[in-house]
């Protein structure tokens, strides 16, 4: 039998999600002799035994991948037998620096589960049960290396019992740093709304009760507080809206399990992978027409934001309901809760009472939510699950730190030919929001151990994340990066590629380089420089922002393209003071904080206020949504509404002229508003193809990017990438970041990476 | 108007209207320089500031008024007593004299109710088109009659921000008449002069008064943004104490504009210890520049100078200057 050695290197997501007892585990299967360890690169191997028995070793470590691990670097070279027998872990060299990936939070295992629900075991029914297949990471770490002193476990001595767990290689609990039992691990207590401990309860029992009853409960999770409430109490939901200040935004649910799920949701293939994948995001699923949830969940939406436990502490507290409400704990727009003063502090007077536990939660984590498009996961929020996942580059570039959009901001850093996207910070609207940044940026230098001497913002002069990118400045350069280039990189980027591209950026607003507001943009472009070909025609946003807040005025504002100051009497016209709209045609014919605008979300919301869907919104991309849940069953094969398409002075406009005629005039043939969707949607997707073919005309086959809010809208993106595949384009879809201001900052970074390797 | 050559017409326009309407001097007296007699003050202040408007005449003012009580405001929060003011005249050929005439009385009364001389002046006519009808420049002199020193990096943390009264009137006012927008009610200029105010308060409060501003150009967002950088502290606005009038909260609204941003010229904002705060309040509503007065925030605590605002419904929102205009954002 000949006797061969390798040594295998392999870097990513390796430490800390029990990959060495995995690989000691493979080996000794297979009977191979030899060594693992964690160094600063991630894991070395060296093996040897019998060719075959390595051949099999190798592929077992793709192929049977422990759950949280994900390998970025996989590197075999022939090495010399040294005739050892047996396998062994070696410890880590303490001195040395470990830069190797931090894990993000996740899901609980199906053996940690088992044991959770195992009336034998010695974790039976213990809410921080976890193994290093499972668990809080991200969220508990204060520094690197991982190691439980550097994160908020230290806070509990190992018993015994645990201890022995930890340092038994064969465990799945070996080195796993949060590992706790109820002996010596966190523990739940009960506080009611003063924050008052109320010790003669039980904890979890109580908090059920007072579920069941109807009232709200503040829940220390994983990444922050939830407010929970049962969702099948329309009562207790609607309280839940009041206090908090939501007037409509859907709350998402948690149900058990996928069978609870089905009750009130359509769940396809897909959806049921990425309900139970160990990211466990907030999956949107369409809503069954016997849901029996409070129809205060989710007012006049289609769909529910739903998930499932990802703590056992959510399995122990939805065993008996149908669904709660889990919606996060913050009043109105400030960040989600996180240490329990701090909760007791923000959701006095919307909670009744607290499940809380000691656990200290470092970096607070919203969920994530995603949804499934073209057959696959498409993220609206990327964060908890995700983050600090690291996104590859097309090859390394100077570190830089990226700051962000005003909205969902989330910041960047990269180091080598990584990007790391942070947790989901929120609006830069509230004080809170933007300190809590300010810590994020530190806390991730401090994970990553880099510290960016480029700094890359947005170029609009207002933003917060502006400011702070001013205001962090110091000697670092400062790179001002357009919304929508940001937008076309971050997309190619997703899809790793770094080649010129068409980027299709649909979008909320941006501030373009011309000084007026973009959003409706054919750019060609690539990570370093790009060129606006083509745009929708300019439009007055009457009011600035508050054009975003009332979409009647954008409605207006195409009317009176067309039909001057004398506007067709439409039924959404009842709705508004006259007094109001003459005033808006005067701010119209004068410009008077009247920002010209090529945004398709603004365009979208006209069309919602032509329709008769809303004129005004109570929460971001409203009424876009609702106009893309009203398209007919039928929708695919109604006639789309004309654009027209013209030159000038090298750029195609993109006139809505014709397409608010046509549409008009169905309103007032009395045509379905489903039909009308139907018909813009389908208008806007033919003319992303003809625009494409046009510039493919000009300069060459280039694959196509959509990107930007807009392209959250399923229907329109399925339909736009089905009509430029069948015209033979090569489409980019985002899959791991965001395709709204949720992934802006990847995009910033690389751009100021492409532009300092220009240097 | 005719064009001014610095002869004949530019005499006849001064010895006519400008200085019989101005000023007490009489023209045989009129010399190269105003001789200032009897200030035994080492401590003096001196401000100048230029005033363009369109239009010139708006409801509740012209720019006359707005030049005066301007420059009269700007000596009074660093504490002086106004003295004397200079007017420097720019006026474009084919201007109305009716209009100027407005202007110039306008301006006189402004100085004799600020209790203020103007002491010295020019006039220069531009051709037609090198101007917009009339530029003025007004300095001022002020004596300090007391040792406070009134200054932006003096605010505490734990002093109160008082405001004399509704915030947004000026800047609306204009937009509204330069536009002519069809308002529900009309919208008047809040300018005036504010040194009686501000010598009561000092003259009650003294030391207890730390910092004095007007919220003109960039309203007070802008203002209160400044003060908190140059004291190093942080601002906390409660965005329900902000004095603002329906007719200026409805323009703003429809108007997509954000009445903190908006200039104010008859505003005055106060930052006092927290103890005299509400004596300073009650002081200032009883008089006839601070009857709207309300207290509308706090100094909370030392740091890099960040201006934030609770909100009605519980937020902290984040205030930062601006670049230019009011420009969109949400995305
Ligand atoms: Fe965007
Ligand atoms: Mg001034
Ligand atoms: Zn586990
Ligand atoms: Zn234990």
């Amino acid at each position: 039998m000949a006797v061969v050695a390798r040594r295998v290197r392999i870097e990513g997501i390796v430490q800390g999600v029990g990959f060495r007892p995995f690989i000691y585990r493979l080996a000794r299967e297979r009977q191979l002799a030899g060594t693992v360890l964690n160094d600063s690169q991630g894991v070395l191997i060296e093996i040897e035994g019998e060719r075959r028995g390595i051949e099999s070793f190798l592929a077992a470590i793709e192929t049977e991948l422990p759950p949280l691990a994900s390998i970025s670097g996989f590197q075999v070279v022939d090495s010399v037998p040294t005739g050892q027998s047996g396998f062994v872990i070696v410890e880590s060299q303490s001195a040395q620096r470990r830069v190797a990936q931090i894990a993000p939070d996740s899901y609980v295992c199906p053996d940690c589960l088992r044991e959770l629900f195992d009336p034998n075991d010695r974790r039976y029914r213990y809410p921080f049960i976890n193994c290093t297949n499972c668990g809080p990471r991200y969220s508990i770490v204060t520094d690197i290396p991982y190691d439980r002193p550097l994160t908020t476990m230290v806070d509990f001595p190992m018993c015994p019992a645990c201890q022995a767990e930890y340092e038994d290689p064969v465990s799945r609990r070996f080195h796993a740093q949060p590992n706790a039992c109820a002996d010596c691990g966190p523990q739940l207590t009960f506080a009611d709304e003063n924050g008052q401990l109320i010790a003669a309860a039980e904890p979890l029992v109580e908090a059920i009760e007072r579920l069941r009853a109807g009232q709200i409960v503040a829940v220390k999770g994983l990444g922050g507080y939830h407010l929970a409430v049962d969702a099948t109490n329309d009562e207790a939901v609607k309280r839940l809206r009041q206090r908090k200040h939501r007037d409509e935004k859907p709350f998402a649910v948690m149900a058990y399990n996928l069978e609870q799920i089905c009750r009130f949701s359509h769940v396809s293939p897909g959806e049921e992978r990425l309900l139970t994948s160990v990211e466990r995001p907030i999956v949107l699923l369409r809503q069954r027409k016997d849901h029996g949830l409070s129809l205060e969940v989710a007012p006049k939406n289609k769909f529910f934001g739903t998930m499932i436990p990802y703590t056992p502490l959510h399995y122990l507290l939805l065993e008996q309901f149908h669904a709660i409400v889990m919606t996060s704990g913050n009043q109105g727009d400030e960040p989600i809760a996180f240490e329990n003063s701090d909760a007791q502090n923000r959701l006095e007077g919307i909670a009744d009472c607290y499940l809380q536990h000691n656990r200290r939660i470092h970096i607070r984590t919203d969920d994530s939510i995603a949804r499934l498009l073209d057959g696959e996961p498409v993220l609206y929020r990327r964060s908890r699950g995700y983050v600090p996942r690291g996104v590859k580059l097309s090859g390394e570039q100077k570190p830089v730190l990226a700051v962000g959009a005003e909205l969902k901001n989330t910041i960047c850093l990269t180091r080598g030919d990584r990007a790391f996207l942070s947790h989901h910070i929120g609006d830069l609207k509230n004080q809170t929001v933007v300190d809590s940044m300010k810590q994020a940026i530190d806390h991730f230098q401090g994970l990553l151990e880099v510290q960016p001497t480029i700094i890359a913002h947005d170029l609009h002069p207002d933003y917060l994340s502006t400011h702070v990118a001013e205001e962090l400045a110091g000697e670092s350069n400062l790179v001002a990066v357009q919304h929508h280039h940001a937008h076309l990189a971050s997309c190619l980027t997703d899809n790793g590629r770094n080649e010129a591209a068409i980027g299709v950026i649909f979008d909320g607003i941006g501030y373009g380089n011309d000084g007026h507001i973009w959003g409706g943009e054919f750019l060609v472009g690539d990570l370093y420089d790009f060129e606006r070909v083509g745009q929708f025609a300019y439009r007055p946003m009457p009011g600035g922002d508050a054009a975003t807040k009332e979409p009647w005025r954008m409605a207006v504002s195409y009317l009176q393209a067309v039909y001057g100051n004398k506007l067709p009497d439409l039924p959404f016209l009842q709705d508004v003071e006259s007094s109001g709209l003459n005033l808006l045609l005067q701010m119209i014919e004068k410009q008077l904080n009247s920002p010209l605008t090529s945004s398709v979300g603004r365009l979208f919301d006209a069309v919602a206020a032509l329709v008769g869907l809303r004129n005004r919104v109570s929460y971001e991309g409203q009424a876009a949504f609702e106009l893309e849940m009203l398209i007919a069953a039928s929708g695919e094969a109604e006639a789309p509404y004309r654009f027209d398409v013209v030159a000038a002075a090298g750029l195609l406009q993109i006139d809505a002229v014709p397409m608010i005629k046509a549409l008009v005039a169905d309103l007032r043939a009395g045509i379905e508003p489903a039909v009308v969707s139907a018909r813009f949607h389908n208008g806007l997707a033919q003319t992303i193809v003809d625009v494409c073919r046009q510039i493919r005309g000009e300069r060459g086959v280039l694959p196509v990017a959509l990107s930007g809010g807009v392209f959250q809208n399923r229907y329109l993106t399925e339909r736009s990438a089905k009509l430029l595949r069948e015209a033979g384009f090569d489409v980019l879809l985002h899959r791991q970041v965001p395709p709204n201001d949720g992934g802006l900052a990847l995009g910033q970074a690389v751009i100021a990476g492409a532009r300092a390797g220009h240097e | 108007l005719g064009h001014g050559s610095g002869g004949k017409l530019s005499h006849q326009l001064l010895d006519e209207l400008i200085i019989p309407t101005l000023s007490q001097v009489a023209q045989s007296d009129q010399n190269d320089a105003a001789i200032l007699e009897g200030i035994d003050s080492t401590r003096l202040a001196f401000t100048t500031d230029s005033y363009v408007v369109d239009p010139i005449i708006f409801p509740g003012g012209n720019i006359g008024d707005l030049a005066i009580n301007g420059t009269v405001n700007d000596l009074a929060m660093s504490g002086a007593r106004p003295l004397a003011i200079s007017v420097g005249l720019i006026l474009e050929e084919g201007l109305a004299l009716a209009e100027l005439r407005e202007v110039l009385q306008a301006m006189k009364a402004a100085a004799d109710k600020a209790q203020v001389k103007i002491v010295t002046g020019d006039t220069k006519v531009v051709p037609r088109g090198k101007g917009d009808k009339i530029f003025i420049n007004t300095s001022g002199i002020g004596v300090f009659d007391h040792d406070l020193k009134i200054l932006g990096n003096a605010a505490k943390p734990g002093d109160k921000i008082l405001i004399n009264g509704s915030i947004g009137d000026h800047g609306m006012a204009v937009l509204a008449s330069r536009e002519g927008l069809d308002l529900q009610s009309d919208i008047a200029t809040d300018s005036m002069a504010l040194n009686h105010l501000v010598t009561k308060l000092l003259a009650e409060f003294g030391e207890n008064v730390h910092v004095l501003r007007d919220p003109t150009r960039g309203g007070v967002a802008t203002t209160l943004k400044e003060i908190a950088l140059q004291s190093q502290v942080d601002i906390c606005l409660q965005e329900t104490e902000l004095p603002i009038t329906q007719t200026v909260a409805g323009a703003c609204s429809i108007l997509g504009l954000d009445p903190l941003f908006v200039a104010n010229e008859g505003k005055l904002l106060a930052i006092i210890d927290a103890e005299k705060a509400d004596a300073a309040l009650a002081l200032m509503r009883s008089q006839p520049e601070g009857g709207g007065a309300a207290i509308i925030g706090d100094v909370v605590e030392k740091s890099s100078g960040r201006v934030m605002m609770q909100t009605a419904i519980g937020g902290m929102r984040a205030i930062e200057m601006l670049a230019g205009e009011q420009l969109p954002r949400i995305c």
